[in-house]
């Protein structure tokens, strides 16, 4: 007899269902439907009560319209009135309505609630089965605030039936995994692990699945698990196929609850007890040369729930990494399934071996099958597993194989699919660079990325090659005469014109000995491909010009009249105009030895972890890039992370690699590149109208200027509080206005500050119609920020009522200077969810300025007295708002400092000077701003007696032109 | 973690679907739909993993589906699931469809949306495998049906109305396909709704 006889639906839903299904339109369907919506609706608004039948083929249509893709927005109320029905025909497709349909912050949760309370209640186990499923599926935190305390009971309860057991154990699961916090450990748990030793597998099925999630976050307290799911494990391993029955599947026993035990072992290293050691070591065994017996059966299901198995074996075995021939047995094993005609077991194979090539017992054992997944990569037909083969290869590299596997990626790179060949490339760049012992070499691997597939070679990928050949003078001569060969095709790849331009510009002398590459020649070469380029690429390609006046005198006057050829000096592009002008004007004053010192070579660049590599985890996600030496690289990269707050300044964002390189020397005070930089300031000193602050793009002679204008200029490349919410900037120069809000809450503020004390009231607003419940603020301040900032706060009531405002009073005192914001963080519950947020609490710095007016003499005695040049922090940037006369100087008074008119001998400058107090000390603050209307730029340099502050005060106010 | 349940038609029409996190429903249709592309693009003989990209908004997860007839059965999961295991999974599901309906084909699956996702209710619960045990599932289901039946009522006269309707777009032929072992009989429907 079928478990569902087909007959006793409802003739109504039937008729609906086949109304829909006969709709010639979508216009049709959606006609029907609406009309249907329409009819529900007016039988529940309607006075006469309906009955459970006619209840359940309601919302059975909604159901169906909902899964049509129809949004459902009525018809709970009905469904949480079916489940305290008592026939189990109208509470189960309650139940089904409300796991389905219903959100987990519904208003109607406290009503399930009650319901659900009614089942478990009830020790009916139908009735307590669906009230559990429906806890499982929804799994809110108010369910688990009602229920986290009474699952546990029911799982380790005598007498519980084992059907209400299992879903009570993955009922705890679903809760725990939503609010871990509301789930407490206890007696219970002891007891959950001996469950792996219940009769019933469906209940050890479930409590495996369970104890793993509890184990990977509690190990100690599930420490136990580990011998009980061994001596499990062994029992189905070595089972007859027949002795577990109806848990046999297609001749294997209890696959997917040895999967599980298998995955459970997984939290742990391996056991340290001996006897239960031997005792896994000898079900791995079994497993393995199960996988060499014939099948017991042909059909696929067989080999299927074999292999999960095994596959699952071969996961702890390369977890474990401590049996050496079980990890060779293993690998041995993925090998023979490397060419299984099933694509399944390819894959997986070459999944798992990615795993292993990174044991150092088994990285030669997978070594070995190089020739196979090569073949894979050619010959599969599905993507999927070809990614898989890349990936497997980029894995088992090392030295001795790695010319023949990044020729194979080379030429799988030709006809791969275009999802993959952005990896591709990346790895392809990190394997060249990582295993190069001839860099002759890894230039030709760049070269050849580039020409098969420029489009997917990014910048990192080209500004490695640079560093790299910057850095290493036995390669600079073959870069050069490469590059140059390169650039003879016809039609080559705008990045090739970018590395050809910058390694020219920088060795063009070392090949302008041979008549073939002569500096004519390069010129020439390089500038045929000038006007199809973009933007970008030109300016880089002007810098390579002025280099070149440098490198080779001979040709100085040839390209002065490029440099002065209408087409450059009145270019659209503000940045190529600039750099013509400023080149042209360089080329004709400066000496030969000033143009010497400015064009100078570039320095070689830190060592530091390649940028390419950061960007391809980036892209597969940390835990995926697996090698073993990159996985202690990860380690010390992360030790010199943490280090890196104190070095900051020095170290330049990752994408500011290359060209960033001006940025570094400049805020660490004087090596070469920085003195070329000021140099040219001295160069236009006696035209400062003309370009008195500086483009960014000639302050580091090489930089492409999208990269000048947002990575080198702003000093602190890794500072948060730029990328933060601009609201928080808004309140740099104000004291009033909203500093948040979303769809739930408003935030507000208003304050006021007196020398180094303030005080900040804070609005909160609830939008909604509903109360919040535990709402706490909290204002919390790091560490470092805690000694120099004061702030006290009083707690609000815990209740807002819908509409309602509550305020809070925070009191400020400022210690000494300090450079972070404070963090508001808000927790509350509305509706059944739980609500957290943090917003920056604007309290800066300058919020303890008071003004300081002084005459012009004053102030350039004192200008003059702060010329140590740790004392200045200069900022050059691009306007972000239109450049207003009257808002900026409203804005620098509400920055906090005096605006001092008449002091600066231009008129168009800005300058400024205050006291900031703190309780330990006073700082004297000068500023200029020079705004540059041409250019659209801003330089703001501030002086004050500390450091630390003169940064600070420079990033709160430049990010406000 | 399993994600998702989705089984829709060869032409992309949703027949059961099933999640468990919580999204809006847009979003739940924007996967079905991209669920549906990235899949009825590959060959039958190809792997039957793929990686889903963003489409959960993670890296972590994969789909892992099974294509009978008309229907493709497709899970989504976390790193957390055996791939074979799922499919075997997605085998037993199908399985036990084939036996509490007698020969399932897609026409139950849409006029017995309840009891589908009661099927289904009795192997997985939140994501998570309850039972993989084919006779325990059905011996659940059977239960059910008896309290249905005790019940009565609801049972009484629309069953010859279903069945009528139900004929209404049956070819004469129904097509066999094999599955694995068992015998799903499919309507050869050349449009459904």
């Amino acid at each position: 007899m079928p478990a569902v006889s087909k007959g006793d639906g409802m003739r109504g839903l039937a008729v609906f269902i086949s109304d829909i299904r006969n709709c010639k339109s979508k216009e049709a369907e959606i006609k029907r439907i609406n009309k249907e919506l329409a009819n529900i609706r007016s039988k529940f608004k309607g006075d006469k009560a309906l009955d459970g039948y006619s209840k359940k083929k309601y919302v059975c249509k909604l159901l169906f319209i909902f899964l049509l893709g129809h949004d459902i927005d009525f018809g709970h109320m009905e469904a949480v009135n079916l489940l305290s029905s008592n026939r189990y025909t109208e509470k189960q497709i309650g139940y089904l309505f409300i796991s389905v349909l219903v959100n987990s912050n519904s208003e109607l949760i406290r009503l399930i609630n009650n319901a659900i309370k009614n089942d478990l209640a009830s020790r009916n186990p139908t009735f307590m089965g669906l009230a559990l499923h429906c806890i499982a599926n929804v799994g809110s935190r108010e369910m688990a605030e009602a229920f986290a305390g009474e699952i546990p009971k029911i799982l380790v309860a005598g007498d519980t039936m084992d059907s209400v057991k299992q879903s009570a154990a993955l009922c705890l699961l679903r809760l725990y995994r939503t609010s871990p916090d509301l789930v407490p450990m206890g007696d219970w748990t002891s007891r959950v692990v001996h469950l792996l030793n219940d009769q019933h597998l469906g209940v050890v099925t479930a409590a495996t699945s369970l104890i793993t999630t509890l184990a990977q976050k509690n190990p100690e307290e599930f420490k136990t698990s580990v011998s009980l799911a061994v001596s499990r494990l062994s029992r189905i391993v070595t089972s007859a196929s027949t002795d577990l029955q109806d848990y046999t599947y297609y001749f294997v026993p209890a696959p997917w609850l040895s999967v599980k035990l298998l995955r459970l072992l997984q939290c742990y290293p391996p056991p340290e007890d001996p006897a239960v050691r031997g005792r896994l070591t000898e079900c791995l065994e079994t497993i393995l040369n199960k996988a060499q017996e014939p099948p017991k059966s042909k059909k696929v299901q067989h080999s299927n729930a074999k292999n999960a198995v095994l596959f699952e074996a071969i996961s702890l075995i390369i977890h474990h990494d401590s049996e050496p021939n079980l990890l060779v047995r293993a690998c041995n094993q993925l090998g023979q399934f490397l060419q299984h005609r099933e694509t399944n077991l390819r894959y997986l194979a070459l999944e798992s071996m990615c795993t292993l090539a990174s044991s150092e017992f088994s990285h030669e054992a997978v070594k070995t099958h190089i020739e196979t997944v090569i073949n894979a990569l050619k010959t599969e037909r599905d993507v999927s597993v070809r990614q898989r083969a890349v990936d497997l290869l980029y894995a088992m590299c090392d030295r001795s194989n790695a010319q023949q596997i990044v020729a194979e990626m080379l030429n799988y790179l030709e006809t791969a699919d275009y999802s993959i060949r952005e990896e591709i490339v990346l790895k392809v760049a990190i394997l060249a660079e990582k295993y190069a012992v001839d860099y002759t070499w890894y230039v030709d691997t760049i070269l050849n990325l580039i020409r098969i597939a420029g489009d997917y070679v990014s910048e990192e990928v080209w500004y490695r090659v640079i560093q790299i050949v910057i850095n290493r003078d036995d390669v600079q001569g073959y870069a050069a005469k490469t590059v140059f060969e390169a650039l003879q095709a016809p039609a080559c790849h705008e990045n090739l014109v970018k590395v050809g331009g910058y390694i020219l510009g920088e060795f063009g002398n070392l090949i302008a000995g041979d008549p073939r590459s002569s500096p004519l020649i390069q010129f020439n070469l390089l500038h045929s491909k000038f006007h199809l380029c973009s933007v970008p690429t030109r300016a880089l390609l002007l810098s390579t010009y002025i280099k070149f006046v440098n490198l080779f005198p001979e040709i100085k006057t040839t390209i002065q009249d490029v440099l002065r050829s209408d087409s450059q000096l009145k270019n659209a592009d503000v940045e190529l105009q600039q750099r013509a002008v400023e080149y042209l004007r360089l080329s004709t004053i400066a000496s030969t030895d000033i143009l010497a010192t400015v064009l100078e070579e570039m320095p070689p660049f830190p060592e530091r972890e390649s940028s390419i590599l950061a960007k391809l985890k980036k892209k597969k996600g940390p835990g995926t890039v697996t090698d073993l030496e990159e996985i202690k690289k990860e380690r010390s990269s992360d030790m010199n992370g943490s280090a890196e707050p104190a070095t900051v300044v020095s170290t330049p964002s990752p994408s500011a690699d290359l060209l960033g390189l001006g940025a570094a020397p400049v805020t660490n005070s004087a090596p070469p590149p920085s003195s070329s930089g000021n140099l040219l300031v001295d160069v236009f000193s006696d035209s400062p109208s003309a370009v008195a602050p500086l483009a960014p793009g000639s302050d580091d002679n090489f930089a492409s200027p999208d990269l000048a204008s947002s990575e080198v200029v702003s000093e602190e490349p890794a500072d948060t509080v730029h990328d933060a919410d601009e609201l928080f900037h808004k309140f740099v120069c104000k004291n009033n206005g909203v500093l948040f809000e979303n769809q739930l809450l408003q935030i507000g503020l208003k304050s006021e500050f007196r020398q180094n004390l303030g005080r900040m009231f804070i609005f909160y607003g609830n939008k909604t119609s509903t109360q919040f419940l535990n709402f706490t603020p909290t204002v919390i301040c790091s560490d470092d920020l805690q000694s120099s900032l004061n702030l006290q706060t009083k707690p609000v009531d815990p209740t807002v009522d819908g509409g309602a405002q509550v305020q809070q009073v925070v009191n400020i005192e400022c210690v000494s200077d300090f450079m972070e914001a404070p963090i508001l963080n808000i927790q509350f519950r509305y509706g059944g969810t739980f609500q957290n947020l943090s917003v920056k609490l604007p309290i800066t710095l300058n919020k303890f300025f008071q003004p300081t007016e002084m005459s012009s003499q004053d102030f350039f005695q004192r200008w003059k007295q702060l010329s140590n040049p740790k004392q200045e922090v200069q900022n050059i940037f691009k306007a972000k708002h239109p450049m207003d006369a009257e808002i900026t100087k409203a804005k620098i008074i509400g920055f906090g400092s005096a605006l001092l008119e008449e002091v600066d001998p231009n008129p168009a400058n800005f300058v400024g000077a205050g006291i900031i107090h703190t309780k330990t000390t006073q700082i004297g603050c000068l500023l200029r701003l020079e705004p540059n209307l041409q250019a659209q730029m801003y330089r703001l340099t501030l002086r004050t007696s500390k450091e630390a502050v003169s940064q600070r005060l420079c990033e709160l106010l430049s990010e406000q032109f | 973690m399993i994600n998702a349940i989705l089984v829709f038609n060869n032409h992309g029409k949703p027949r059961l679907v099933r999640f468990y996190q919580h999204l809006a429903e847009e979003v739940q249709q924007q996967i079905i739909r991209d669920t549906f592309h990235l899949v009825l693009k590959r060959d039958d003989h190809i792997c039957n993993f793929l990686e889903c990209g963003s489409l959960f908004g993670g890296s972590d997860y994969k789909l892992i589906y099974r294509h009978y007839a008309t229907l493709y059965f497709v899970f989504c999961v976390d790193s957390s699931e055996s791939e074979l295991g799922i499919l075997d999974l997605i085998q037993v599901f199908v399985e036990t469809l084939d036996k509490c309906f007698e020969n399932v084909c897609e026409l139950d699956l849409i006029f017995h949306m309840d009891k589908v996702h009661h099927i289904l209710q009795e192997m997985v619960i939140g994501g998570m495998v309850l039972e993989t045990n084919m006779n325990e599932i059905v011996a659940q289901v059977e239960a059910q049906g008896k309290l249905e039946k005790a019940e009565g009522g609801l049972s009484a006269a629309p069953s010859r109305a279903v069945s009528a309707v139900k004929n209404i777009n049956l070819p004469e032929i129904p097509r066999n396909i094999n599955i694995g072992d068992i015998n799903i009989k499919v309507p050869n429907l050349s449009q459904f709704m």
